[in-house]
Order: C-alpha cells, then sequence, then structure tokens
C-alpha cells in the first residue's frame, strides 16, 4: 500500500488542508496553497476532503503504485501520463499496482495537486500531515520528497476511473490576475498617492514565489508618511514594531516589492503590511507562475464576505456533482 | 498607549496596543489575549499576543467581522487595570558570542550590511555607544530578558532587555534580508534580541550562538518531550557568556541527552519591576542561582 518515489520533480510535498492553532509559536498553517484544487482531487477519488496528497509545483513527479488505487490531478494544467498513454485532469484514474504516473511539461498554472484513494498516510505531526519544510515538521521526514523514497497510503483502491469535475467547476489560474485586496493594517503608513499607485500598477509575480509568499514587481515605490519612527522599530520607514502577520497579507519592506504571505509564511516580524488579500482569492495565488501580469484590486468587506460565500456554493456544486 | 484595531482581511483582527515598545504596551497586549481566550468567542481561531501587539484569526461564516471588533474592543478597559503578575520562569542560556559560524555567514553577506567594515556585534557596539566589543557583552549578558513574543519561525523568542530605555541597545535590521542564518545564532533587531530557532533566512544581526536547541519537532530532547517549542511569552532569559570549550562540551551534553537549562520559577510584577529595574533583576537573578 504505497507509492515509490521514481522522480520527485521539482520541489513536491505532501500536503493537507492544513495545521490551523500553533500560528503563536510560530507553526504556520502550511497545507495545500490551492485548497479548492486539493479538495477537488480527493473528492474524485473518494477521499475525505482532508486527507493527505501531493502538491508538485512546475514540474510533475513519477510515481510507481504499488497496489492497485484511483488516483486524480487537479490544478495546474499539465499532461498527465499512466504507463506512457495520456489520462485527463481532474478525472479519476484507476492505477493497477505497478503502474507509473508520470507528467509532461506545465502548460499553465503552477501547482498540480495528486490525490490517492486512502490518502497518504504519513504520520499527523500536530494534527496534520502538512510539511512545513523549514521547520522539519510533517510530511515525508519534514521535507519535499525526494527519489527512492516510499510514501504509504490507505488500502483503499477507490471508486475506479470515469468521475470528472465538470468544467464550469475548474478553477485554473486568470492572467492577468486579478487578487482583491481589503486595505487595513498599516495602510495608513504610505501616503495617498503610494496608496493609489499601488493599485493602479500593473505588477508582475516575480522569480521569488514560494510557499512563503509571493512577490511583485514593476510598480512605482511606495512613499511612506513622515514620521520619527516609534522605539524599537528599527530605522528604516518600513519597520515596524515586530508583530503578528495575517495570512494572506501584504508586506512591502523598504516599500520596493510587495510580498502576499502564503501558507509557509513566517508567522510575524518588523515589516509593515499595507493590507491582506481576501480569503476567497489566497487559492489563486499558488497557480500564478513568474512574470504573470497581476492587479491588485481594491474591495470593502462587504465584497469580501460575499466573495468567500461565492466560493463556499462553488464547493458545495462541486460536491453535488460528484456526489 | 493608544491602541489602534484593523482588519486583517475577512479572517484576522491585528490590534496594536502601541506603535512603540514597552513592557507595559506587552502586558496590556497579554491581558487582552488572554481575556479573548478566557471569554470563548465564538468564531475565534487563532489568538496570537505579539510584543506590543496582537492578532486573532476568526471565521467570518461564524461571526461577522464587525461583531468580532466589537467583542474584542469591550475587553479592552478591563484589560487595562488587569494586574500585570505572572508566574513564570527565569532560564539561563549560554551563549558563544563571535562564533565561527556566524562569522562565517555575515562575512558572505556583508554587501547587505550596513558597514561592511565591522562584524555585526563590532557595529552594533559602535553605535549604541561601547568602547569595546566586551563591554557590549557585558551590557548583552548583564541583565535578563523578557519573551515578548515567540513566532517568525517555529518556536522562535523575541527578547526584551530589562533595563530603562536609556540602556537598551537597538540596532537597525540588515539593509536586505540574509537567505542564511545559522541554527541558534542569537541576534539582534530593533530593540529585541532573538534566538533563531532553525536554518534559515533572517534580517537580524548576528552576535553569536547558543548550544542549546529550542525546537526539536522529532520531541527527542529531554526538556522538549512534552512539546516541540521550548518558550512561551512572559518568559525570562538570562545569557551567560561561554567560550569554546565549554559549547563543545554543551553541544556533547546535547548529544548524550545529558543538557538540562538551568532555570528557576519566578513571579514577576511589572509594578515592582518599574520600581526598581536594577534591584527587581537581582532578585530574578538569585532565584536563577538558587539562593
Amino acid at each position: 500500500m504505497g507509492i515509490k518515489v521514481h522522480n520527485p520533480g521539482l520541489a513536491t510535498t505532501i500536503q493537507d488542508l492544513g495545521r490551523p492553532g500553533y500560528f503563536h509559536l510560530g507553526i504556520p498553517i502550511s497545507g495545500a496553497m490551492d485548497r479548492f484544487a486539493m479538495r477537488a482531487a480527493n473528492m474524485l477519488v473518494g477521499n475525505d476532503e482532508g486527507a493527505a496528497g501531493l502538491e508538485a509545483v512546475f514540474m510533475g513527479p513519477e510515481l510507481e503504485f504499488t497496489s492497485d488505487a484511483t488516483v486524480a490531478v487537479t490544478g495546474a494544467d499539465i499532461p498527465i501520463k499512466l504507463d506512457g498513454e495520456e489520462q485527463p485532469g481532474w478525472s479519476s484514474i484507476a492505477v493497477k499496482a505497478g503502474q507509473v504516473l508520470s507528467f509532461d511539461f506545465l502548460r499553465a498554472g503552477a501547482r498540480a495537486y495528486i490525490a490517492v484513494s486512502g490518502g497518504i498516510t504519513v504520520p499527523e505531526y500536530l494534527g496534520s500531515r502538512s510539511t512545513y519544510a523549514i521547520g522539519a515538521l510533517g510530511g515525508f521526514e519534514g521535507r519535499a520528497i525526494a527519489a527512492g523514497d516510499e510514501l504509504p497510503t490507505g488500502d483503499d483502491a477507490g471508486p475506479g476511473g470515469g468521475r470528472t469535475v465538470p468544467v464550469e467547476l475548474r478553477r485554473g489560474p486568470g492572467n492577468p490576475a486579478e487578487l482583491r485586496v481589503l486595505p487595513g493594517l498599516y495602510w495608513h503608513r504610505i501616503t495617498e498617492t503610494a496608496q493609489k499607485n499601488f493599485f493602479d500598477d500593473e505588477w508582475k509575480v516575480a522569480p521569488e514565489a514560494d510557499r512563503m509568499g509571493y512577490r511583485f514587481r514593476g510598480g512605482r515605490h511606495l512613499d511612506f508618511v513622515e514620521r520619527e519612527q516609534p522605539f524599537g522599530a528599527g530605522s528604516d520607514p518600513s519597520n515596524i514594531v515586530d508583530g503578528c502577520y495575517s495570512y494572506g497579507s501584504i508586506q512591502v519592506p523598504g516599500g520596493t516589492e510587495p510580498i502576499v504571505l502564503h501558507r509557509d509564511a513566517v508567522s510575524g516580524g518588523g515589516y509593515f503590511m499595507l493590507g491582506t488579500v481576501i480569503s476567497a482569492d489566497m487559492d489563486l495565488i499558488g497557480q500564478l507562475q513568474p512574470n504573470t501580469p497581476s492587479k491588485f484590486v481594491r474591495v470593502d468587506m462587504d465584497t469580501a464576505l460575499q466573495a468567500r460565500r461565492d466560493r463556499h456554493g462553488l464547493l458545495d456544486k462541486l460536491r453535488a456533482a460528484l456526489d | 498607549m493608544k491602541t489602534r484595531y484593523s482588519f486583517g482581511g475577512d479572517e484576522h483582527i491585528f490590534v496594536e496596543v502601541d506603535e512603540e515598545m514597552s513592557l507595559d504596551a506587552f502586558f496590556k497586549s497579554l491581558s487582552m489575549t488572554n481575556a479573548v481566550r478566557e471569554s470563548q468567542i465564538r468564531g475565534v481561531t487563532e489568538v496570537c499576543p505579539a510584543n506590543a501587539s496582537f492578532q486573532v484569526k476568526f471565521d467570518p461564516d461564524v461571526i461577522h467581522p464587525d461583531d468580532m471588533l466589537k467583542e474584542i474592543q469591550s475587553l479592552e478597559a478591563a484589560a487595562e487595570k488587569a494586574d500585570s503578575v505572572i508566574k513564570t520562569r527565569i532560564v539561563e542560556i549560554p551563549v558563544y558570542y563571535q562564533d565561527p559560524w556566524t562569522h562565517e555567514t555575515l562575512m558572505r553577506f556583508r554587501e547587505r550590511h550596513q558597514d561592511p567594515n565591522s562584524t555585526d556585534i563590532e557595529y552594533a557596539a559602535s553605535i549604541n555607544g561601547y568602547g569595546s566589543v566586551d563591554d557590549f557583552i557585558k551590557a548583552h549578558s548583564g541583565s535578563p530578558w523578557f519573551v515578548s513574543m515567540v513566532g517568525f519561525v517555529a518556536g522562535l523568542p523575541f527578547l526584551y532587555q530589562m533595563v530603562d530605555r536609556p540602556r537598551q541597545i537597538e540596532v537597525p535590521k540588515y539593509l536586505r534580508p540574509r537567505t542564511d542564518t545559522p541554527k541558534l545564532t542569537v541576534g539582534y533587531g530593533g530593540c529585541f534580541s532573538c534566538i533563531y530557532s532553525v536554518r534559515g533566512a533572517g534580517g537580524y544581526q548576528m552576535f553569536g550562538v547558543t548550544p542549546m536547541p529550542i525546537y526539536d519537532p522529532q520531541q527527542e530532547i529531554s526538556y522538549l518531550r512534552e512539546f516541540m517549542c521550548f518558550f512561551n511569552p512572559g518568559d525570562i532569559v538570562k545569557w551567560k557568556p561561554i567560550n569554546r570549550d565549554e559549547y563543545d562540551a554543551a553541544v556533547e551534553d546535547v548529544d548524550a541527552g545529558r543538557f538540562m537549562p538551568r532555570m528557576a520559577d519566578v513571579t514577576f510584577d511589572l509594578e515592582k519591576f518599574n520600581a526598581d529595574n536594577d534591584g527587581y533583576n537581582a532578585k530574578l537573578e538569585e532565584a536563577l542561582n538558587g539562593h
């Protein structure tokens, strides 16, 4: 009952829906960056939505199954192959013991989610199987998977092939991307011109974009309102007395490149944040490739809450479609 | 102190108790976070205290953000009047200042530093008006420190020096953060000392390294068996300078499972501390030294 890793891909980690409850000790929530895709993959193979699967970024792994199982791949658009034969995405695939799942070059998006019936059954740490690599916690020995690893899975052949997510319920990456933002936190620290420029400018996803955070560049420098720095903050105008970072908050060290903090982000620190990407749009970020043109769109709380309800609605439709 | 409330998107409320750091701000933040936990407001998922601020994460499907804001604001008045007395512990942490590993790292990142021609500790000593690095080490290790936040990465403590403000050390963070910091580096940024619990990125100045692990996800180290992170907000730390031989011996003890930090249970009373910093610190140290 397991998966032999022939080739791990670029940075493939075991993830579930995350590890809430320990942020006050600096242990981030972790979990799939695109939880919608992770949930969909699990539903397709008959798992609990929170079962652990694989998150592969930019490149797929090569995996051999040691028992009969059902697998599904969602998220990024990446050609899927079973023993060399192309398979559909967002669909369940029946796999026989000894067969090998592999991938061709990525076509769109950034992260593919691979669920296997029974889930990946590495031990839970603090209630989750998610990998938090910086803290060497969870997942497979606290790290990304490597060639030669044998990942344990549940003993469940699953529902077999033929289940599929209707096309209108698949969520792909936007290009250009639009990320809705609720201004707040230290929004008052930048000038009115900087506030306007932040939303007017076109940004691009920078190469430094990972599970900790997505950096953006290309917009104008954000100028700060002048003040004498408060005691303990540090001398740069972008410094604050070290505080907590909200999940999805946007920090701008030195006023130059905004960084949206994501699921493995540090829990706090000394940089100001100008606001937060709304919860409904966080899943979209993990599918953005470097250089994707991106706009931040200013919204209010009512819009953020409506977007959240819409996202729940989409998940309900997905559950109904795969029931 | 002026409390400022803000939303962090639709899932967080951020409360800045004060713009600047002080133990008074820390204690008000601590009282408020305790009150949030005790009042069991429905929808709260995480309560994260920080140095002079805190954050509450909540589920907006359970409670409207405006209602959550009102609930938290209603706790402020009581928190202001709360006694600033906590039962805590004082812990002695050995530090090998000017060690070869942080030295190697700081040399690699010299172009990101304010003063590329000196080391981090030489720079910190000089801008804080100390005549020599030895004098600076004496100041850094001469008084206890208060853990005013745990976070950044797993189990990393932020420490605030328990002396009056004119004597507090302040240093800037690196101009651009490093991509590497040795595990267990004793760092400094703004008015805070820290211990990097794991290897990774960092922007604090690097002064030395401790042999004492403070985070163990495997929970094999004797004093980390109950929980993988050693520190909690409110802990008090006293640095003990050690040399290379003492450092090597301590690492050997850690590896053999023999190492146990020196510590003692103490009560901390902010009012009494504020009345006489040095006298109060001397009593804390007496408790640590067992007399």
